[in-house]
């Protein structure tokens, strides 16, 4: 791996992601078949694992079962040696690196230290495997499987003997790899335990079962067995990567593991154990550690708390918490449970579906969000099966007692000693009412509200102005405008658009805050965002003050804690701590100050002066440290907070201490959102803005804020909208609790010297290195002089700003006033030499670099004459434009865009927003306003199958550089007549694009959605829009494995869209990291030459053209300049619907002031590519794909001038992946999508009659899990024949048995109508088109319909038109942005109905919680006849209303339907008690829908027509 | 802000009285303004996310920052936000051409933001409300800077380099300071009460001033370098560009500032001696050029009764509609100044060819063609003259207004030595001449300009002049930032 640690490939990022399963027997009989079965259902789920670029080398498959006594007495007699009973030996599964004498060293090191623990060695038996079929690159790092039987000395009860196998194997591994360092990868004990053994390796699921013997061995037999197949984003074969691992298989992905690792490393020093002698635990430790994955670590800690005594079900709780902080409707036993255990364990935060197992009892959980699938069925012989998808396995239906999916938080075990399901509130009962946490806490822990009022608080800064301390802090006067006033008028984060084209903070020459050098991480592709305002239930801000010391311990000290409901402290807050008088809690402050002198050194021994004060106050007895920069004056400057906060905490984590104390960080060089989240992520427990505040005061004073607003208001306003800004910041990554968050260092560094990192920022990614502590401090300085200057200067005031807005003093700009001017004036007038004015101040970059590219230069090539390269309109087809929706932009701007882009042959993006099909004819002169590119992003707002088969290409957008892991609003007024009906939308309300896309949670949804798709356009390719980060390129690998044909590198400062301000600057990197980075994995991965790699984020002359193009792209994107040529000036207020030139607006006056042109915006294209076409003649390149990834073409520039970043090591960017023969650098291999064979090719022909003459057809199919996205093929059929109408409804007829794979029915066309008898997984009816759906349980099913799960989760995602009629219950987010779907359901669960637009969705039974967040149209009707619905209503945005006359006449229509579809006993019954049933349903009625349809009303009236709302 | 305001109210700037009121009197010619009403003009302000008007100023005034605060009706703040980067606003805010106007986004497509009246608004509302008073340096720096010249360059030089602490003396070598303001613009443009409010006050914070002093002429250049630590030259381009046809000579024909300067004196009190006397009155006036000199030209000649006015100008006739792609650079279109509004018979490509005189030697008449204008395929313009439109107009009065040519070089730049520019002007770098401790600015470096540009440059050399003596500044630049790091 060292050499990867030249390019940009960081090996610690690789993510992975996977099917799982459980199948138990409660009896507890051991049987073969239940190891066949296991086998079956894994390779049932072979779609949700991957490959890489070889066929046959899978990502890791495997299967842990009991052990099999039986067939190990057997088999070890046969080698040579006897076992003895079963519970007095341990059975290990040892990778051993395959060359023989490096085994034997293994061996012998192994052997020597079993006898020193106490244990005899049995023998060795070398494990049967048969490796062929394997692919060669999993063959080349085979390892040499054998197991090794250990049996005690002397006897030892079977839990001891666990223990005790346990320390042999971690000791053992520790020091073989130490004594080993170069066979670490091949070292391995993939289990070892008298009661479980695991058989993995990398395998495709299909290959599990051939490759070890042992598995297909009738004796041998198990109770349990837990599978697991990965889908992983690298390919570099890992053997011991794959799963399960000792006690879960994970699906999943932890996004707080650095933290978690952290606090681990912290609490790891002060173990104490009653189980574990103090020689044991130093035998064990590193418990974990960062050569592990995140699964690998948590499976680690996991594994630790169960052999110290937790129960299996205790310490997953711990570990991953429900969501209990806003549960009104949890029982107090819980919650307490979870109020105390948090002291102990912070969650390992992300999406989790786990299954697991002791051996005892096995078992199933999901994380608090649930965004991960996990179906269960229960038998009535005694078997439980759990997986990701039902049906994966095949099961007789007749013999089914239960169907159901896992809720979030929820956990499900087999108990196989005592042979039952204990469900989870049984289980949760008994654990959490174990001991009384509740009165633990209610005697210790303090609330921070309850401490006495402090001395009176003096403000003992007269001496300084409020100016010099704003100056010394950096605050602008544009920080006071943008940031502080409006978030302490309105308590909303402001918003801004067009992306940001100021230099990085390391490339500019203005003194930074320290926070700009850190880039917020974000989720993209392996795991999703969340929504933190409508999902705010998942979500938590309470932090806490205290410090504790063994973890092990359930003692009542342990909720001797201060809890604090926000992380923001105000200035009495914060005097309360200070002067606290508490036997629990003893605070104390540290000054953090420097002195300015600029003598080398100051600032780095100021800090570890600092360190050094702080572990010793920790030593004595200080639980609540503040560090204070509050009395930096002329003398000593403030030393920043950041890096003060990240020297203590990493200081105090180091020495074993930090979990004592814990950081309450006061200074002044706070005030925007993401300062407190980089203070946050670094390891401050609470904070403290005092100069906001006397910023906000000093505003109030000076009446800035409209009809003087109290100053308490004010201040409150602003830590509410901190607050938010801090849960957006968190839930972008997917994290919802603070606790997680904190030290969870979710940022990657950009311009930080690596002496920085180690010391403060331990464990960040930071690739370029950059400045060191004195340099920092030189940023201080020079704003500690300007506060504090030599000279008096009369009128001293703040400086202006210039980064959110121009300005002449401010900020460098690339686009400003003269490169705005040039490039219009040159496309406008068709002049090449203006253009090239432009082109040359856009990339004089030699004096201020603004660009990571600026930095860069060409080498000398081989010049050739400029004739000789590819003609100008090769190279005009490999542009695009950006995804601006029409609706953030006008019709005028947007379809001006593509006909010029479908001029040149180049692709114009529809944006999210749908597009008008009168768009998609070409006009008589031949000219079409149809975007090539059509997008579908979280809010699938018009994805209908006729919207996707007009396409050329199909993209997906994971996220955007403006704001990436955020989702969008489109305010109402926006909306208007004609953006409403092409987003399929009511008028007048607003939408909402989720954060993340609801059918994609996972690299394995994507692969789905991407196949999804496929299947609704053949013709078009896929691709995925990703956003730079550390780790995309990684990601980039995944999304190549998953099928899709182009990848998009978005840079973190393009974006057109209004997006909130913090967002634009602090989140993502440049694209020049996320491509090199791309291109070295794809390369690496032999991956590249199967995807096409477009780049997109502020280009704007050829030369950015040229330099993408040498680090790996083929295509490139260009927004914002285009718009530019169409006569945006940069107005930056698309958000205020404003735009003074008709682009980003919808208002009728300001689009008549558009003045844009097709040719002009012609003329630009061509300059740029004739541009280009200079540079590759000079360069020597006669196409672009010769020139695709040739980075050895491009150095850094030798006279960099500025001290700042004359040091930046930009060499991993230039690094040039070494390829292997016969791989490619640019696209040369078309995908296989695998859609050759897929269901709907017999659909189509058995359609044929009706495709062709719209004859009515009928037939019937058997169905199976593994097929997917049935009805979609035959959907694009009909509307590439029929467009938008479809057929008549109900011309095809199709029935189906079986379980249904993913996406059943997903964009399915009117005129279709499909009966599915059995049930269906996720995505059921996604993007739903006109089709009738019908579902009922298959005709043997014995289970009470109405309570079991028939379908997965997010059903109907997207839907524009259709019916649905499900007899059974639906899973989580049931019709989540449905916007025209009709829709009866008989249960559904958790937040049902969310972001819904339009349609109506029936109710017959049970809801989850959450049900219509964010719900803004359409109407829902749902049974209350518990009372229990209105408690699981998010009313947020809804009411809920009586029934009208006509609704119920809708409804019993809708029954009446129901019943004749599906025979529904529960339809049945309602309509034969109507007038009785019809009482107890209540109508969910979105208040802006309201509003909307009472205005046509009025308006209706007023006009004197008569006009009934409809839908 | 309100983001609508541009939507909500139309373009409105104070009414001119009538021209014929107004030709009576030489008081300025605009009626009052509400205050109300100026707030309505700024809330169209769209405070641009690219402010171009800011880009547009030489001197960078950051508008829309004054704007929002006169949106919101904080006069301080508008006040405070504008001295910062404009030492005269009530100079600019009366004669400036307001290329911010021109540069205005809002501009593209309405009529843009009337900042120049906001700009004066501030500044009268600001002096008004006692908000300007004089701020003398609360420290000294004992460092002694001469300026030479006190048009609107060497003012706000002065002004910036005693806010520094420097001891500050500016030489004039008029009998009364101001330059071209005092002697070039009319009062109908700008009443001399306003340029002496502003000296007083600079006066009060410790600038002093030397008039009728001539740097080079009745003192010694070499003198003034031993005196001060750093001089700044900052006296004009004041050379006229010259008119070179038969019958120059002749009685009657004048260089227009040689006329602007006698009117302005006339008004300002001064007994013109009846030899010297220019005066239009009952004349036949020939205005030959058409800028803003000839502008105040035909204005001081309306007030004077003139007979009539004729104004040539060898350019054709711009069209009154700008194109897209000016923006947002001045347009050159047809535009009409108050003077020419006053009356005045504008005549447009046309070539002057003789001055015809009597035996007195006094012009009669004056010999004009008509030029066409073509332009080549490389869009380059060239005429030729058309002998059948040559004509003869009628001519007492002739003032030359095509520009001026460059600095005086006798006395003060001969004496000095120093280095001029291929243009003629003083060369330098960075405002400083090839002397040492001598410095330049303003149209003497630039060549002819804008009062604005003459004040833009004065700042800009204070800076470096600071510099110079002190090794840093901390005096504000048009792009400087304090935050730059070293």
């Amino acid at each position: 791996m060292e050499s990867d640690q030249r390019g940009l490939y960081v090996p610690q990022l690789e993510q992975d992601s996977c099917g799982t399963g459980l199948i138990a027997d409660l009896s507890g009989n051991k049987t073969h078949a239940l190891v066949e079965d296991a086998l079956t259902m894994l390779e049932n789920m072979e779609h949700r694992g991957a490959c890489g670029y070889e066929p046959n080398t899978g990502d890791g498959a495997g299967i842990l079962v009991q052990t099999p006594h039986e067939f190990f007495v057997r088999e070890c007699a046969s080698v040579g040696f006897a076992l003895p009973e079963y519970g007095a030996y341990g059975v290990g599964m040892v990778f051993f690196p395959a060359e023989r004498g490096v085994r034997e060293h293994c061996r012998v090191i192994f052997n020597d230290l079993a006898d020193e623990l106490g244990f005899d060695l049995l023998g060795y038996r070398p494990v049967p495997t048969s490796n062929q079929g394997l692919g060669n690159s999993a063959k080349a790092v085979e390892p040499y499987f054998e197991q090794v039987f250990v049996h005690p000395k002397n006897a030892l009860a079977p839990e001891s003997l666990e223990r005790r196998l346990y320390v042999l194997r971690k000791f053992a591994t520790h020091q073989i790899q130490d004594a080993f360092p170069q066979w670490k990868d091949q070292f391995y004990i993939a289990s070892f335990s008298y009661k479980t053994v695991a058989y993995k390796g990398q395998l495709t699921t299909f290959q599990l079962r051939s490759y070890f013997l042992d598995l297909q061995d009738e004796t041998f037999k198990s109770a349990v067995a837990l599978i697991h197949s990965r889908f992983s984003t690298n390919t570099t074969p890992k053997w011991k990567l794959a799963q399960p691992l000792r006690y879960i298989a994970h699906n999943g992905e932890i996004n707080t593991i650095t933290g978690n690792l952290n606090w681990w490393k912290s609490k790891e020093k002060l173990l104490d154990s009653a189980l574990f002698s103090k020689e044991e635990l130093d035998k064990l430790k590193p418990i974990c550690g960062e050569a592990l994955s995140d699964s690998g670590n948590f499976d680690n800690v996991l594994e630790f708390l169960v052999l110290s005594g937790f129960s299996l079900a205790h310490a997953l709780m711990m570990m991953i918490p429900e969501a209990w902080e806003h549960d009104e409707q949890m029982a107090d036993y819980k919650k307490s449970f979870y109020e105390y255990h948090k002291t102990i364990m912070e969650p390992w935060d992300g999406p989790a579906s786990l299954c697991f197992t002791d051996g005892i009892i096995a078992g199933a959980m999901l994380d608090r969000n649930g965004l991960r699938p996990s179906r269960y069925v229960l038998t009535d012989d005694d078997r439980l099966i759990i997986a990701s998808e039902a049906g994966a396995l095949r099961i007789d239906q007749s013999k089914v007692l239960a169907k159901g999916r896992l809720q979030p938080g929820k956990i499900l075990i087999a108990d196989l000693e005592k042979r039952r399901i204990i469900a989870d509130k049984e289980l949760k009962l008994s654990i959490c009412k174990r001991l009384p946490y509740r009165d633990w806490l209610d005697k210790n822990r303090i609330y921070l509200s309850e401490l006495p009022a402090p001395p009176e608080m003096k403000e003992d800064m007269e001496e300084q102005s409020l100016l010099q301390r704003q100056q010394m802090f950096g605050f602008t006067r544009e920080d006071l405008k943008i940031f502080i006033a409006p978030l302490a008028k309105n308590g909303e984060e402001p918003l801004g658009s067009m992306g940001a084209d100021t230099p990085l903070a390391v490339l500019s020459q203005r003194s930074q805050h320290l926070s700009n050098y850190f880039k917020q991480l974000f989720a993209q592709v392996t795991n999703p965002p969340i929504d933190p305002i409508r999902e705010r239930s998942v979500m938590s801000l309470f932090a806490m003050l205290g410090g504790a010391g063994n973890m092990l311990d359930l003692a009542p000290e342990r909720a001797r804690f201060m809890h604090l409901s926000s992380p923001v402290l105000t200035n009495e807050d914060l005097a309360k701590i200070r002067h606290i008088q508490h036997p629990h809690f003893k605070s104390d402050a540290i000054d953090i100050l420097f002195k300015p002198d600029e003598q080398k050194g100051r600032l780095h021994a100021a800090i570890q002066h600092v360190c050094a004060a702080a572990e010793d106050k920790v030593r004595n007895g200080v639980n609540i440290l503040i560090l204070s920069d509050r009395l930096a004056d002329a003398n000593l400057a403030p030393i920043p907070s950041l890096l003060a906060v990240g020297a203590v905490h990493h200081h105090l984590v180091n020495e074993g201490l930090r979990g004592r104390t814990s950081i309450v960080i006061e200074a002044g060089d706070i005030w925007e959102p993401h300062h407190f989240s980089t203070l946050v992520g670094y390891g401050a427990s609470a904070v403290n803005p005092y100069m906001a505040y006397a910023t906000i005061m000093d505003l109030q004073e000076k009446h800035f804020f409209e009809s003087d607003l109290p100053i308490e208001k004010a201040i409150s306003y602003y830590n509410k909208a901190i607050g938010k800004g801090l849960l957006k910041i968190m839930s972008k990554i997917g994290i919802s609790t603070f606790q997680s968050y904190q030290g969870a260092q979710i940022f990657e560094a950009l311009g930080i010297h690596k002496s920085v990192i180690k010391e403060c920022f331990s464990g960040t990614i930071s690739r370029i290195q950059g400045i060191g502590f004195d340099d920092i401090a030189k940023e201080v300085i020079t704003r500690h002089q300007l506060a504090f200057p030599e000279k008096i200067i009369a009128n001293p005031k703040l400086d202006v700003g210039g980064v959110f807005q121009w300005k002449q003093q401010g900020e460098e700009h690339l686009f400003n006033p003269q490169t705005i001017h040039l490039l219009q004036y040159s496309t406008r007038k068709n002049d090449m030499t203006a253009y090239r004015k432009y082109a040359k101040l856009i990339n004089a970059q030699d004096e201020k670099a603004l660009t990571l590219r600026g930095l860069l230069t060409f080498r000398k090539g081989n010049s050739i004459p400029i004739e000789e390269v590819e003609p100008i309109e090769n190279i005009l087809k490999r542009f695009a434009t950006g995804a601006m929706s029409f609706g953030s932009i006008s019709h005028e701007a947007h379809s001006t865009l593509a006909i010029a882009m479908n001029r040149i042959g180049g692709k114009s993006n529809s944006g999210e927003g749908g597009e008008d099909e009168m768009r998609y004819a070409k006009k008589e002169n031949g000219d079409w306003e149809r975007s090539a590119v059509k997008q579908v992003a979280s809010g699938r707002f018009g994805v209908t199958s006729h919207y996707l088969a007009n396409a050329d290409e199909l993209q997906i957008k994971m996220a955007q550089g403006a704001k990436p892991g955020e989702g969008g609003q489109l305010p109402g007024h926006k909306v208007d007549e004609w953006i409403g009906k092409v987003r399929h939308s009511t008028p007048g309300v607003g939408l909402i694009s989720p954060p993340p896309h609801h059918d994609i949670y996972s690299i394995e949804d994507l692969a789905q959605l991407i196949f999804d798709l496929k299947n609704a356009n053949r013709e078009a390719r896929v691709s995925v829009k990703l956003v730079s980060k550390a780790g995309v390129g990684i990601i980039a690998s995944g999304v190549a494995k998953a099928h899709a044909d182009a990848i998009l590198i978005s840079g973190h400062d393009g974006g057109t869209g209004a997006s909130p301000l913090t967002s634009i600057r602090h989140a993502g990197l440049p694209w020049e990291l996320g491509l090199a980075e791309t291109q070295q994995t794809l390369v690496k991965n032999k991956l590249r030459d199967r995807v096409t790699v477009q780049v997109d984020g502020q280009v704007r002359t050829g030369r950015d053209l040229a330099i993408a193009t040498l680090l790996g792209a083929e295509e490139w994107g260009i927004a914002t300049a285009a718009l530019v040529v169409e006569g945006c000036i940069m107005m930056r207020k698309c958000h205020l619907n404003t735009c003074p030139v008709g682009i980003a607006t919808q208002d009728p006056e300001l689009r008549q002031r558009f003045t844009g042109d097709v040719e002009h915006v012609i003329n630009f294209f061509h300059f740029l590519a004739q541009d280009l076409r200079e540079i590759m003649a000079d360069l020597g390149y006669r196409t672009i794909n010769e020139m695709v990834g040739k980075v050895e073409m491009l150095r850094l520039k030798t006279h960099i001038p500025h001290w700042k970043y004359k040091d930046l090591d930009l060499t991993p960017i230039l690094y040039k992946q070494p390829a292997e023969e016969g791989v490619g650098l640019y696209k040369l291999i078309e995908q296989q999508h695998g859609i050759e064979n897929v269901l709907d090719r017999k659909l189509i022909y058995m359609a044929e009659p009706a495709l062709e003459q719209g004859q009515g057809i009928s037939s019937t199919f058997d169905i199976y899990n593994t097929d997917r996205a049935v009805g979609t093929m035959l959907s694009y059929e009909i509307s590439k024949r029929y467009g938008g109408e479809g057929l008549p409804e109900d011309t095809i007829q199709f029935r189906f048995r079986g379980s249904a794979g993913q996406s059943f029915g997903a964009f399915a066309a009117r005129g279709l109508q499909f009966t599915l008898e059995g049930e269906a997984n996720d995505y059921f009816g996604k993007g739903l088109s006109g089709a009738k759906l019908i579902v009922v349980p298959d005709r043997e099913a014995q289970f009470e319909v109405s309570e079991n799960i028939i379908i997965g989760n997010v059903a109907l995602y997207g839907a524009t038109s259709g019916e649905a009629y499900i007899s059974g219950m639906a899973g989580e987010r049931f019709a989540v942005r449905n916007s025209g779907g009709t829709a009866v359901v008989e249960g559904i669960g958790d937040h049902g109905c969310e972001y819904m637009t339009g349609g109506l969705v029936v109710i017959l039974g049970e809801t989850g919680k959450n049900f219509a967040a964010g719900m803004s149209g359409g109407e829902a009707f749902v049974y209350n006849a518990s009372g229990k619905f209105e408690k699981r209503v998010n009313r947020e945005m809804v009411d809920l209303d009586r029934m009208e006359m006509a609704d119920y006449e809708l409804l019993r229509t809708l029954l009446r339907n129901h019943f004749r579809y599906t025979s529904s006993k529960r339809a049945l019954h309602l309509l034969n008690n109507w007038e009785e049933a019809k009482h107890s349903f209540v109508k969910v009625m979105p208040k802006d829908y309201k509003a909307v349809l009472q205005s046509r009303i009025v308006v209706a009236q007023s006009s004197n027509v008569l006009v009934t709302a409809s839908m | 802000m309100d983001a609508k305001g541009f939507l909500k109210y139309n373009r409105e700037t104070p009414k001119s009285r009538k021209p014929q009121e107004r030709v009576k009197d030489y008081k300025e010619i605009y009626e009052d303004f509400s205050e109300r009403k100026t707030v309505q003009q700024a809330t169209r302000c769209m405070d641009c996310g690219v402010p171009f008007c800011h880009n547009g100023c030489p001197l960078g005034n950051i508008i829309p920052e004054f704007n929002e605060a006169v949106y919101d009706e904080d006069w301080l703040r508008a006040y405070e936000i504008l001295n910062s980067t404009n030492n005269f606003p009530e100079f600019t805010g009366r004669i400036c051409p307001a290329p911010c106007e021109s540069a205005c986004v809002l501009g593209i497509n309405q009529p843009p933001v009337a900042i120049e009246h906001i700009e004066k608004a501030i500044i009268e509302v600001a002096f008004e409300r006692g908000y300007v008073r004089p701020q003398p340096p609360v420290l000294r720096t004992g460092k002694k800077v001469a300026i030479v010249g006190s048009g609107p360059g060497g003012l706000a030089a002065a002004a910036q380099l005693n806010k520094a602490g420097h001891l500050v003396t500016v030489f004039e070598k008029s009998d009364r300071l101001g330059g071209l303001l005092r002697y070039g613009i009319p009062d109908f443009k700008l009443e001399k009460w306003v340029l002496e409010r502003r000296i007083a006050l600079m006066q009060a914070e410790g600038i002093r001033f030397k008039t009728s002093v001539e740097v080079g002429g009745n003192i010694d250049a070499q003198h003034i370098l031993q005196e001060f630590d750093a001089v700044l030259l900052a006296g004009g381009s004041i050379v006229p560009r010259d008119l070179t046809i038969p019958g120059k000579n002749l009685k009657g024909v004048h260089y227009a500032m040689d006329y602007l300067e006698q009117c302005n004196r006339r008004v300002a009190g001064d007994v013109i001696p009846e030899k010297d006397s220019i005066n239009a009155k009952g004349k036949h006036v020939v205005v030959i050029g058409g800028g803003d000199t000839g502008s105040d030209c035909v204005g001081n000649a309306n007030r004077q009764g003139a007979a009539s006015i004729t104004q040539l100008q060898y350019h054709i006739q711009p069209s009154s509609k700008a194109e897209l792609t000016d923006w947002p650079n001045v347009p050159l279109i047809y535009t009409e100044s108050s003077s020419h509004q006053e009356g005045c018979q504008r005549e447009w490509a046309i070539l002057t060819k003789s001055f015809l005189g009597d035996k007195n030697n006094l012009v009669k008449s004056l010999q004009i063609v008509t030029l066409d204008w073509r332009s080549d395929e490389t869009g380059k313009y060239s005429f030729q003259e058309q002998p059948d439109f040559i004509k003869e107009i009628p001519c007492d009065l002739a003032f030359i207004a095509i520009g001026y040519a460059h600095p005086k070089y006798e006395g003060l730049l001969q004496q000095l030595g120093v280095s001029l520019n291929e243009r003629g002007n003083v060369k330098d770098s960075n405002y400083r001449t090839n002397l040492d401790k001598v410095f330049v600015a303003g149209d003497m470096r630039r060549g002819q300009s804008l009062v604005v540009w003459a004040i833009s440059e004065g700042r800009e050399a204070a800076r470096a002049m600071d510099i110079y003596l002190m090794g840093e500044t901390q005096l504000e630049g048009k792009a400087n930032s304090e935050l730059m790091l070293a």
